[in-house]
Formats: structure tokens, sequence, C-alpha cells
């Protein structure tokens, strides 16, 4: 469920960088705080091993189609959270560059959708809440099942939500949800039976292993910090988005138009007189009869959409390259 | 051959490509991933109908082929292996948006199809400057530069050694498939049994292998801090390249080249 950076657009692209980066160097100091040295070359290695595993594929019970581990789960049950957290960003890291698997700007999408949920919503509050501090193997099957499936899950809404915002698929929010939740289903079925065997295994191979991260507290949280990202990320998501989804009657406005049954357009009048005005200045591919065929087919906020461009497009640029300076620089601001 | 044989080689290759001489090769690594990121903005930024203001972008990636002596033909095939991705998501585009945008003489165009050859046009160009930057680069110069920009020491770090173990452990996952698949010769893939144990198995490798590279970390005196090591700095030639990439960037973004070429033809041919 990799992300594209063909399907994003700048502006969610360059947010959940910020996001990423954010998560990156929160995890990165608390690691640090650790001082375990022992866990430099072990995280490299598990990188690794997590890079090699997902290549090796498996039939699906009763399916017949094929599946590999993801990981999250696993490596946030060997070395906690913060370093699972890590270790999974850099082998998207790694995919995105070896084998153009997402991209770079979507890698900030996919380090949250795949790295945020299983870290650090379906490991503590529902793996370890299960699984408690014991490492009873019968505890360990529901455990790993069950975050495994939230931990995809709302990776999948992660996708689907990233998708919508972006506008650049034309998969309605619904549809695309409809499809993505019943396949993450599965593939989270069996990404906690994956986990929960390998992680069994270990419990017999190598009991002391587990023994140090079963007895670590699952997360520590601090409210005011949680409250304070959380601000920042909703200050930054209102200016940046804005620009990319007020003028689109498709992503998340179409599913406020099936929802409240009317379109949140009725203010933007004089945006779209504008719009249309621009659009009778540039015409897209002269000597083709677009321009009309454009204004008598479509509805009235269908016609504003081709020449959105020439007005947000120049937004959208200085929106995106703003956007990545803020990660940039919220990432400067947690280093220190 | 299986897939990850495969990929072990092109791994391998794209580490002897980044091992290359050229002047683009010697640019410090920092220009480079500026330069990328502004490159990808500026395509992405784009609204879902446009297809002919981004072909010009192609100069960049181009650009980064030839003067980085890079294997155009390798490269191709790499992004042709990675295309059915985005033609499953953008597929959809047609079926859902059938308004006609404009004719083509007798042709009626959809808005669909239109917005589906600019996701893979987006496709081809994001995907193609990224390889390219890799091979021009390498992971370890990706690395320095990450370090140098401030990013989280532990991260570049982890990088860093994950980039080291990557070839060792694929390796040796591809030779436990291979000795399985070699012994069982009608099943082309393994059922979830055998791959947990197969898991497990490469999961005690790998935390051995961990535990010999820390012990021999520690005989080398590792005190903690890993030291990445600087090889480049920005001068005037690193300055130029960003310069003068972000200004055709601009340009490209600001006005349709294509549009405007295709209008001076078309003026010509009256």
């Amino acid at each position: 469920m990799h992300m594209a950076d063909a399907l994003i657009s700048p502006g969610v692209g360059g947010l959940m960088w910020a996001v990423s980066g954010g998560l990156i160097a929160y995890s990165a100091k608390k690691v640090r705080k650790e001082a375990d040295h022992r866990k430099v070359p072990l995280m490299g290695a598990l990188g690794a091993f997590i890079f090699a595993a997902q290549m090796i594929n498996f039939t699906i019970p009763g399916t017949g189609s094929s599946g590999h581990l993801g990981g999250g789960l696993i490596l946030s049950i060997l070395l906690g959270p913060y370093a699972a957290f890590l270790v999974l960003a850099s082998v998207l890291a790694v995919q995105a560059l070896f084998f153009a698997d997402g991209g770079l700007l979507a890698l900030g999408c996919n380090i949250f959708n795949l790295g945020f949920f299983t870290c650090f919503a379906a490991y503590p509050l529902i793996y370890k809440t299960i699984a408690g501090r014991s490492l009873a193997g019968k505890r360990l099957l529901p455990a790993a099942v069950i975050a495994g499936i939230a931990g995809l899950q709302l990776g999948a809404l992660g996708v689907v939500l990233e998708t919508v915002f972006s506008g650049v698929s034309d998969l309605p929010f619904r549809t695309f949800l409809s499809l993505m939740l019943p396949i993450h289903l599965a593939i989270g079925i069996v990404e906690g039976l994956v986990t929960s065997a390998v992680a069994g295994f270990i419990i017999k191979a190598r009991p002391e292993l587990l023994a140090a991260a079963a007895g670590r507290a699952p997360i520590g949280l601090s409210v005011k910090r949680t409250a304070l990202g959380l601000a920042a990320a909703a200050v930054i998501s209102g200016t940046a988005l804005s620009w990319f989804a007020s003028a689109k009657p498709d992503g998340l406005e179409w599913a406020l138009f099936r929802t409240s049954g009317r379109e949140e357009l009725e203010n933007s009048g004089k945006l779209r007189g504008c719009l249309a005005s621009l659009q009778n200045k540039t015409a897209f591919l002269p000597g083709y009869s677009f321009k009309r065929a454009a204004t008598a087919a479509r509805p009235a906020e269908k016609a504003a959409w081709p020449a959105v461009d020439a007005g947000t497009s120049v937004a959208g640029f200085v929106g995106g390259v703003l956007t990545l300076l803020l990660a940039a620089l919220a990432g400067l601001w947690l280093k220190r | 051959m299986n897939e990850l044989g495969r990929n072990l080689i092109d791994i391998g290759y794209i580490d002897t490509l980044s091992a290359g001489d050229s002047p683009l090769h010697r640019l410090d690594p920092r220009a480079k991933l500026l330069t990328t990121f502004l490159f990808i903005s500026a395509v992405v930024s784009f609204n879902k109908y446009e297809v002919s203001a981004l072909v010009p972008f192609f100069l960049y990636p181009a650009f980064l082929i030839l003067a980085g002596e890079l294997p155009a033909r390798y490269l191709a095939g790499k992004l042709l292996a990675v295309a059915p991705f985005a033609v499953l998501v953008g597929i959809f585009n047609p079926v859902l948006d059938r308004q006609i945008l404009f004719q083509l003489g007798p042709v009626g165009v959809s808005g669909g199809w239109v917005s589906f050859i600019s996701i893979l046009t987006r496709f081809a160009l994001t995907v193609s400057a990224a390889l390219a930057l890799l091979s021009v680069t390498g992971m370890n110069g990706i690395c320095e530069a990450l370090a140098r920009l401030g990013v989280p020491r532990p991260f570049v770090v982890q990088l860093l050694f994950l980039n080291r173990y990557l070839l060792a452990l694929t390796g040796e996952a591809e030779r436990m498939s291979r000795a399985r698949s070699l012994r069982s010769s009608a099943r082309k893939i393994m059922d979830l049994r055998i791959y947990e144990q197969l898991l497990g198995q490469l999961l005690l490798r790998t935390l051995d292998r961990a535990e010999r590279v820390y012990r021999a970390m520690l005989c080398r005196g590792f005190d903690g801090r890993i030291r990445v090591v600087r090889f480049s700095k920005i001068g005037s030639r690193e300055t130029a390249f960003v310069l003068c990439w972000a200004g055709v960037f601009a340009v490209f973004r600001a006005m349709n080249i294509s549009l405007v070429f295709g209008n001076l033809v078309m003026g010509a041919m009256k």
C-alpha cells in the first residue's frame, strides 16, 4: 500500500513529510536517550532483515494469492516503538530510492501510514494491552492478530485520505475505502499470524531477547507535547490544504457533498468568476475545440476545473516548497 | 533466478553506478538532493489535467542521465518494472471521469484519459529523477547530505547501517529461499508454515550477525558515536547547479513551454 509521488499533491506530501520528519526526530531523540550502543548494529541488521523478508512471498491460506511480512509489529516487539519506527522509516527510504517503491515526496506519507499506526498506535495500545508483560504463548496470537489488523486498517485509511485530499486520482472516498479496507483486513490477519509465529520462534530460541523488550513500558507520551504537536499539525494542514482543497469539487468536498447533500462552494462565487475569466485567457491545447466543449458540456463548478491551474498552481508550488521548508525547520528545531 | 536474486543484482549495480567519476558525481550531494526535491515539488504541483506543461521537465532526468553517464536503457527498464502500480491506480480515472474535455479530430478525449496520461507522466518524471539521483550520488553520499542538512543522527546512522548490511542479509535470504525451492520442485511459492520457519531462522542469523558486528565495532574502539565522513563542500559549482535548475523549473512551472513551442510551430505553418 505504498503511496506514489504521481498520486499526491505537494500540500499533502509536504505536510506528511513534516509530520513524519517530526516523528523521526522525536524517535531519534528517544533512542539516543536510551544510549544502548548494542542497538546501533542491531537496528541496522534488523532493517536489512525486514527488507529481505519483504521480498520472500508465501501463499495466503485458502486464497491462492501471495503475501509478505510488513514488519512494523515484529520490529516494535523486538526493539520497542521508537527504534522500530526509525528502522521502518529507513527501510521505506531505501525502498523508495532503490526500487522506486512509492517515491521521494510520498515517503512522508508512507512512513506515516506504515510506521506510525503500527509502532505508535497498534503496538502500545493494543498489542501491549493484550499481551502484557508476560511472554506466555496464549496471549501472543490474539494480541498480534488484533494489533496487525488495527495497524493495517488505520494505514489503509491513511492511504485513502491522503489520496482523496490530493485529488489526482478520481477514485471517490467511499469506493476507495470499500476497496482498501477489506483487502487490508486480510493482510492484517496474515501480518498478525506471521508476527506471532516469528515472535514465538524467538521466544523458544532466544527467550532472553524478548524478556528485555517485554519489561519495557510501552510508550511514554507527554500530554503537553502531544497537544502541541497536534496543534502545529492542524495549523499547517489548515493553511496548506486549503489551497488545494478549496477550488476542487472532488476529493474531500466530494465526500462532504455526498454526506451533506450540497457542495460547500456557495461563498466561492467570486473565486469562480475569477477562474472562469482566467480560463478564457488561457487556452488549453489551442487549435482544438476545448474551450467551447468544456464550458458547454460541464456543469458550472466543473467548468472552472481545468482553469484552476493558473491560479492555484503557482500557489501550489509555493505551498509545496513552503511546507518542505517548514518540514526542514521543524526538523532543525527538534534537533536542537 | 528468483525476485530476491534479481533485486540483489540491482542493488549491487546501482552501487557500481554511483562509484562513477563524472562532474555530476563529484558535485556535493546536498546540491543534488535539494535540486531533485525542487524538481519533484514542481512536477506534482500541476493540476491533474496537465500533460503538455509537464513534458519539458524531462530535461532534468535526461540531464542527470547524460551528465552522469548512466545507462538510460537500464533505468528505463527499472521504470517499467514499477509502472504497473501507477497504471493500476490511474486506470480508474478514465472509467470514473467520462466528461469529454476536448475533441481530437473526430475522437472525443475524456478528462479521465487526460488525467490518466498525466499520472503516468508524473510517475515517469519523479521515478526517473529519484533513480538518477541515487545513481549519481550513492547511498553513502545521500546519508552524508542528510547528516549535514541536519537530519537527526540516529536516523542517518540507521540508514548507513541498513545500506551496509542490505546485501549481506538479502544474500542470506536469497540462499535460504533458493535452497527451499530446489527441494520443493512443483511449488513455486511456499506456504505459511514453511515461511514462518524460514523467517525465524533468518531472524536468528540476523541477530547473530548484529552481535558479531557489535563486537567487531567494540574491538575497533566504538564509543557510541558514528562519524560520517565529509567528502565535499558547497562551492560555486554547487550554487550554480541549484540556482540554474531552480530557475529552469520556475520557468517551466510559470510558462507552458510545450504550448509556446506548439503555437510557434502552428504560426509558422500558416
